[in-house]
This record gives structure tokens, C-alpha cells and sequence, in this order.
């Protein structure tokens, strides 16, 4: 680890501060999420917090993942949030207050993540230098693109899990459906 | 100094001291950097979670501790040359869209009934 340590390591120099641009971003647009008050207001902070969650993915060669992440979280949730948000219109109460009383159970979490985090941080070595920097574009020898690779893996090695979230999703579309529509006839 | 190598070298993971006479304009990220971040995404999404009152926002923060999942399986899967990391972060997205459906129509339907989105109202089963 010591010897080419700069050469071998993955990210440096330019791509070292485009990630501490893109990481100072994405935790300042997160906090801005919990702390806005107006819920239009996270939803675009939210946005814009999962576009540069994109652009991590992209500068860690995962280009499929983040085009995945823009289509699928930029768009679809986002609409999502956003349709949802004007249906609900609530007021905007003046004095209202943003936060519930439940800061103590927080930090205790906090506290209970943070230990073991710490601890694994700072006795386990994580590899650090890939042993195959093309694993990635790569179909058995050949080099190809990240979005063929990762079909190719999906289709073939995850077929049965792919095949559960196809299922997942529709079960989840009519559940959607079921909880979204107007009762026709009175229930309760 | 940059803040970032202190920071890991304050976890006691610092990089090899050769790298520390190189030019400052040298950024060098690891792993930890990966971690750290994720884990700070994490828990901003966590308090988010425990901490507001709105649903939607409730909801905005469990996407957002679903983000952090996934980027630290992006950087594992990098790092490792395994390409199941992205693929599973896929599945990840995948459910991640199926839960805002649900919890957008649970959303909804709180809202028909009670004509309030705040979570400490929806108590019945609280007792």
C-alpha cells in the first residue's frame, strides 16, 4: 500500500477534488432537505441532493448506476413527490413548528452507529487498489461498455432477482393504486 | 493541510507519508472518505427520519439514507472489481422507487382521513 501509493490509488488530483466538491454538495443539499421548512423546498434540495449522488456514481465508474440514479430519482420519484405535494396542498401555518420532540432518540442512534463505525473504521483495512481496474467494461475478456456489463450480469447471473423486482414492482403499482383511489362504497 | 487527509489520519488510517511531500494540490481519496461520507448522508437521513414532523419530508429522508446505502456499494464494488455492487444498487433504486410509491399513496390516504400530514397525529396505535 505504501509503494505507488499515488499512482495506484484510485481517485486523485483532479477526480480527489471533484469528489470533496461533490460530497461537500451532496451533505449540504441533504441538511438542506431536513431543515427546510416548506416541503417544495426539499423536494428540490432532494433533486438536486440525488444529482450529485449521480455524479459520485459517475466518477466511480458507475455510469449505468448514476444514468439509473438520474432517470429513476430525478425523474420518476421526484414527479412523484412533487404531484404528491400539490395534491396534499396543506397551509403553511406561520408558527408551526418543523420539529418533534424526539432529538434524544436521534442522537442515541447516532450514538449506536457511530461506535461500531468508528471501530470498524479504524481497525479494518479495506482494499484500496483494484486488482482488475476493467472489471467493469469487461464481458469475460473483452472490453465493452458499463451498461453491456451490467446487463450482462444482471441478466445472467441475477436473473431470479431481477425477475422478483419486476414482480415486486407491480405488486407495489397495484398496492399504489388500491391505497391511492377513493373508497367507492364507505368502508368503515 | 487539507482536511480531508486529517481526517483520516485522525482515525489512524493515514496514507503513507510519502504521498505528504507531494504537491497540496494533491488530493488523495480512500475508502474512508467514501465511508465517512456515506455514513454522514446516512445519519442526516436518519434524524430526518426521527426528527421532522411532515411525512413527505419523512419520507424525502429515507430516500435520502437509501442514497448513502448505495454509494457505499458503489465504492465497495469498485474497489473489490466485482461488479455485484452496482447491480445490487440497481435492485436497490428499484425498491427505493417501489417504497415511494407506497409510502406517496399512504401519503394520501392520511391525508383524506385525517386532512393533516403530521406524524404525531397519525397515533391510534399508539394505545
Amino acid at each position: 500500500m505504501t509503494e505507488s501509493a499515488a499512482s495506484g490509488v484510485l481517485l486523485t488530483g483532479g477526480a480527489g477534488w471533484a469528489f470533496v466538491v461533490f460530497a461537500v454538495l451532496t451533505l449540504g443539499t441533504a441538511v438542506a432537505v431536513v431543515v427546510a421548512k416548506n416541503p417544495v423546498h426539499s423536494a428540490l434540495f432532494l433533486l438536486a441532493s440525488f444529482l450529485v449522488v449521480a455524479c459520485l456514481f459517475i466518477l466511480e465508474q458507475a455510469e449505468f448506476v448514476g444514468a439509473v440514479q438520474i432517470l429513476v430519482y430525478g425523474g420518476g420519484i421526484m414527479v412523484l413527490f412533487l404531484f404528491v405535494i400539490m395534491l396534499v396542498h396543506q397551509r403553511m401555518v406561520a408558527g408551526a413548528k418543523a420539529f418533534q420532540h424526539q432529538w434524544d432518540i436521534a442522537l442515541l442512534f447516532l450514538l449506536v452507529f457511530l461506535v461500531p463505525f468508528l471501530y470498524v473504521l479504524g481497525t479494518e483495512k479495506f482494499p484500496e487498489i483494484p486488482q482488475n481496474p476493467d472489471a467493469f467494461r469487461m464481458i469475460g475478456t473483452r472490453v465493452v461498455g458499463n451498461t453491456q456489463a451490467v446487463a450482462w450480469s444482471l441478466y445472467r447471473d441475477y436473473l431470479l432477482p431481477f425477475e422478483v423486482a419486476s414482480v415486486f414492482l407491480l405488486v407495489a403499482m397495484v398496492g399504489a393504486v388500491v391505497l391511492g383511489k377513493r373508497s367507492v362504497e364507505k368502508v368503515d | 493541510m487539507c482536511g480531508v487527509r486529517c481526517e483520516g489520519s485522525w482515525i489512524g488510517l493515514s496514507r503513507a507519508p510519502q504521498t505528504a511531500h507531494r504537491a497540496p494540490t494533491t488530493m488523495t481519496i480512500t475508502i474512508n472518505h467514501f465511508l465517512i461520507v456515506s455514513f454522514l448522508l446516512f445519519t442526516i437521513g436518519l434524524f430526518g427520519v426521527l426528527v421532522r414532523r411532515n411525512f413527505l419530508t419523512v419520507l424525502m429522508s429515507v430516500e435520502l439514507m437509501m442514497n448513502a446505502v448505495n454509494l457505499n456499494l458503489v465504492a465497495f464494488s469498485r474497489r473489490l472489481s466485482s461488479l455485484t455492487g452496482q447491480v445490487f444498487s440497481v435492485f436497490v433504486i428499484t425498491i427505493a422507487a417501489g417504497e415511494a410509491a407506497i409510502g406517496l399513496a399512504l401519503t394520501i390516504s392520511l391525508f383524506r382521513q385525517r386532512k393533516t400530514l403530521n406524524v404525531e397525529e397519525a397515533s391510534t396505535m399508539q394505545g
